[in-house]
């Protein structure tokens, strides 16, 4: 995969980012940058910092210290939200409106082209259930309304937590087919997962414990500065090791 | 187009309310069961040609300021506030589109409370009946307007209720409706004066039994105007982008 963007330096730089939550530090110190085109997965245990972080990059957590860049700007910059799109954990879509009129008003928000609602449903398989309410579908059904909304207007960065979290097998892999699509096309995803097995699927990870990295490298990058063949493990060695595994992107390697 | 995504907003308002035909129900019945019963109670008295008009002033604005608290307050839970400032979607936008989708709603339900307490339950007005719509649902409006100000500083359903006690109670025993306002200790009296319902009890009054003209029940309404107008902007300042 050998991007034009990659030129343009990375697609998120965060540097020394402290954020609390409650009272109590999330992260603290944080720096990490994003390349462009490429899908990022953030692995970790729950409470980790994974969910903070992303709610930093765009723009609607209150942060400490720290900067943050996406695309060139400040985080949460009014230019960036239409380029930015955020997938909360739990599906934010509204409950007493069909599929078809939840992600209809979504675009009238972005300003998005009208038949993007009917590429999105296509994209996320939704055809079937366009007409339910979506707080009729099941869990999987409304967290992938709460993903197509975020595909509406082609957003050049996708923030997504969790997004294949309750769904069968077949789909998740449909999923991460249409992630590697969009990235494909130039869109820069970061997801999150507390699923390991998933990371195999990313071109990078960043694995998390305690608001901090541990490590920001290559899948093989990961595997072979630990020396096992699975990630959960690798996280382990990683723990138990101290030393973080911080390879950063510097532009010239292929993914 | 400015304001294409306020109307976004007070679309979808509308398209998720007309998905529970009860709410709808409930919302344009209720203030005039509750006036009916009123009536009923002072039936063998003469005491609902001087009540009435604040009931007109009070059921509707009770309803709007819950109805429209707890639904932005809901909002603000499920997510979907937190998505929306992820997205290009101006506060104002957001708060002037739930204005003017229950703004819409209360209308109707002025509409029909106004009609029942005259034309069924025989409530006498002296003056322009066109007033007393106007002062009505300027009335609702009110409700509209503080219920999005009460849900910006509420973190829980329970905290949202607490409001009406907090906000509403003071403004319906201090309104005139217990006791006439200059009756009133001087210093409830001169709180009494600023309350915006004592302005919307006072113009219903006055037209129900002609007292004033119609200059004097303009006044009134510009006040409850610029209480509406001050809540919805202070509201909208009030809401945060960015969370802890």
């Amino acid at each position: 995969m050998n991007n034009a963007d990659a030129a343009a330096g990375p697609a998120i730089i965060v540097r020394d980012l402290h954020v609390r939550r409650a009272g109590t530090p999330v992260l603290h110190g944080l720096s990490v940058d994003v390349p462009r085109g490429r899908i990022v997965g953030l692995l970790g245990p729950s409470g980790s910092g994974k969910t903070t972080l992303m709610r930093s990059l765009v723009g609607v957590q209150v942060v400490d210290s720290g900067t943050i860049e996406v695309l060139g700007l400040p985080a949460g910059s009014a230019a960036l939200r239409s380029r930015v799109a955020y997938v909360t954990q739990q599906a934010s879509v509204y409950d007493d409106l069909t599929v078809r009129q939840n992600l209809a008003f979504f675009r009238r928000v972005l300003g998005a082209p009208a038949s993007d609602v009917d590429s999105v449903i296509e994209r996320t398989d939704l055809g079937s259930v366009e007409g339910r309410l979506a707080g009729s579908l099941s869990g999987g059904q409304r967290g992938r309304v709460s993903l197509a909304a975020a595909l509406l207007g082609a957003p050049e960065v996708l923030v997504l937590d969790e997004p294949t979290v309750g769904l069968d097998p077949v789909l998740r892999v449909e999923l991460w087919e249409l992630f590697h699509r969009l990235a494909e096309a130039g869109a820069t995803l970061l997801v999150s997962s507390h699923v390991m097995d998933e990371a195999k699927r990313c071109d990078r990870l960043l694995l998390m414990r305690d608001g901090a990295l541990l490590a920001d490298d290559t899948v093989p990058g990961v595997l072979e500065a630990t020396g096992t063949d699975d990630v959960e493990t690798a996280f382990l060695r990683l723990i138990e090791r101290g030393v973080p595994d911080l390879h950063p992107e510097t532009g010239s390697e292929v993914a | 187009m400015p304001l294409s995504r306020t109307f976004a907003t007070t679309g979808r308002v509308l398209t998720q309310i007309r998905h529970d035909p009860r709410t709808i129900g409930l919302l344009l019945v209720v203030p005039s069961l509750l006036i009916g019963l009123v009536a009923w109670i002072f039936t063998d008295t003469d005491l609902f040609a001087d009540i009435g008009p604040a009931m007109i002033a009070l059921f509707p604005f009770i309803v709007m300021f819950l109805v429209t608290s707890i639904s932005t307050l809901r909002e603000r839970r499920s997510g979907t506030l937190e998505r929306l400032f992820s997205m290009p979607l101006g506060k104002g936008d957001f708060i002037l589109g739930y204005a003017l989708a229950f703004g819409l709603l209360a209308i109707f339900q002025t509409a029909i409370a106004v009609s029942f307490a005259v034309w069924v339950c025989g409530l006498e007005i002296e003056g322009s009946i066109w007033l007393l719509f106007a002062v009505a649902i300027a009335d609702a409006l009110l409700g509209t307007a503080l219920g999005l100000l009460a849900s910006a500083f509420a973190r829980s359903e329970f905290q949202v209720v607490q409001f009406l006690p907090l906000l509403v109670f003071p403004q319906i025993l201090l309104g005139g409706i217990f006791i006439p306002r200059d009756q009133l200790p001087e210093a409830l009296e001169a709180i009494s004066e600023w309350l915006p319902l004592s302005f919307a009890i006072d113009a219903l009054r006055a037209v129900a039994d002609d007292s004033e003209d119609a200059e004097w029940i303009t006044a009134k309404l510009i006040v409850i105007g610029a209480w509406i107008i001050g809540s919805i902007v202070l509201g909208s300042v009030t809401l945060r982008r960015r969370t802890p």
